[in-house]
């Protein structure tokens, strides 16, 4: 069989929640296990309000920077948050290891939402990494106001990462 | 050092930006989008072969005391990546407005009747070839907001994992002959030439006499693996 055009992407629509909640995943990890960190943030529009039909998704490495199939844990990597009518999300997971040289420890993040015909990519950082940031391939290709949409700064044991989709604060994100 | 802007080849995806669709209005990114990172984390991807998903989860049909009212279909098709090789053991998600056009949902405020014996969603894992099929009713049109006589295709909406994070996609598809198609903003945000990746097929040879129509639709990931690796 030769070459197909994949499938276009389409927006998730409104009402994912039928389909979808069933595997609302926020927590990676038990909150009470030893390293267990939280990601949490708001998704915004362009003028700044709060989306409140989003669905986000999170793909990271193990503390040994394992992915699956390759771990003896059966770790998923995986998290699925559908917002809350402020716009909030939650995770609770754990920090994940390098997975390369020159990469800062770092989480892909998916945003799908009603107006979204694509998926939204971009990657959640750690603000408490700052020499491995400071190092990562990635984001020192990018202008420091740039790169910092995606660095989370930590305020009590919980990574802050918002995400504006449109407009001043916008995100960065990447081409998909 | 790579350049942050991206120039895509194939263009099959519909952009962020489309007018037509309002809600994208406020919600597609002004910035220009970087480079894919194709570093390990995007290389990989969840498995979710060991998820609880039973039989029941793929037939639409008898998740209540009675059956849905409604055309009855079979909807198959397989799951492969852009070389059409199949993925096997990965999850494939559906949810679709009932056969009169209504969704199971609270934010429907369409005025057409709810189906007790329909929730309209499924899920499956599929099998060593990539296949998968459900069983469930065609669903109906429905009116939106987004413009006057504004009335969205029959769809079934799907969401499906490939091999890696960079496969993830999220669809709609559709049936043939619509007359709504060439009117849906939402379906025309793709480009004419990759439109019809989105249309199922009616086939007599998945259609079940004197019990359902068969219609087949298979999904193709991937495409994005052509940028370079930047870490
Ligand atoms: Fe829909």
């Amino acid at each position: 069989m030769g070459e197909a055009d994949p499938t276009p992407s389409q927006t998730v629509g409104p009402f994912f929640d039928i389909g979808l909640r069933w595997l609302h995943t926020p927590e990676l990890v038990g909150p009470c296990v030893p390293g267990a960190i939280r990601i949490a943030g708001q998704v915004f529009d362009g003028v700044g309000d709060p989306i409140p039909d989003a669905v986000i998704e999170i793909f990271q490495a193990d503390p040994d920077g394992r992915f699956p199939p390759d771990t003896e844990t059966g770790w998923r990597g995986f998290g699925r948050c559908l917002s809350d009518p402020d716009g909030g999300f939650r995770f609770v997971t754990v920090k994940p290891g390098s997975v390369a040289a020159g990469s800062a420890p770092h989480v892909d993040v998916s945003v799908f939402a009603r107006g979204l015909l694509q998926r939204l990519v971009t990657r959640c950082y750690f603000g408490d990494e700052e020499r491995a940031n400071a190092a990562d391939r990635v984001l020192r290709t990018l202008g420091d106001g740039v790169a910092a949409t995606m660095v989370a700064p930590a305020e009590d044991g919980t990574y802050r990462f918002d995400i504006h989709v449109q407009g001043e604060k916008e995100t960065a994100f990447f081409a998909w | 050092m790579v350049s942050n802007q991206v120039t895509k080849g194939l263009e099959l995806d519909p952009p962020y930006d489309s007018p037509g669709y309002r809600s994208t209005q406020l919600r597609f990114p002004k910035r220009p989008l970087l480079v894919l990172p194709e570093g390990p984390t995007e290389l990989h991807g969840p498995v979710f072969g060991d998820l609880a998903v039973g039989p029941g989860d793929a037939d639409l049909t008898r998740q209540h005391a009675g059956e849905p009212l409604g055309e009855r279909i079979v909807l198959s098709g397989r799951l492969l990546d852009d070389r059409g090789r199949p993925i096997a053991n990965q999850l494939v998600e559906v949810w679709q407005a009932n056969a009169a056009g209504r969704y199971a949902h609270a934010g429907d405020q369409h005025p057409a009747p709810l189906d007790a014996n329909f929730t309209g969603a499924g899920r499956c894992i599929s099998d060593p070839d990539g296949g998968y099929r459900f069983v469930t009713v065609k669903p109906g049109a429905y009116p939106w907001r987004n413009h006057t006589n504004a009335w969205r295709p029959a769809h079934i909406h799907f969401s499906v994992f490939g091999r890696a994070f960079t496969e993830r996609l999220v669809t709609q598809m559709y049936f043939p002959g619509d007359p709504l198609l060439e009117l849906d903003p939402i379906f025309r945000s793709v480009s004419e030439r990759a439109r019809g990746r989105m249309v199922s097929e009616f086939e007599l040879a998945t259609t079940v006499e004197e019990w359902a129509l068969g219609y087949r639709f298979d999904v193709v990931v991937g495409g994005h693996l052509a940028t370079p690796m930047i870490g």
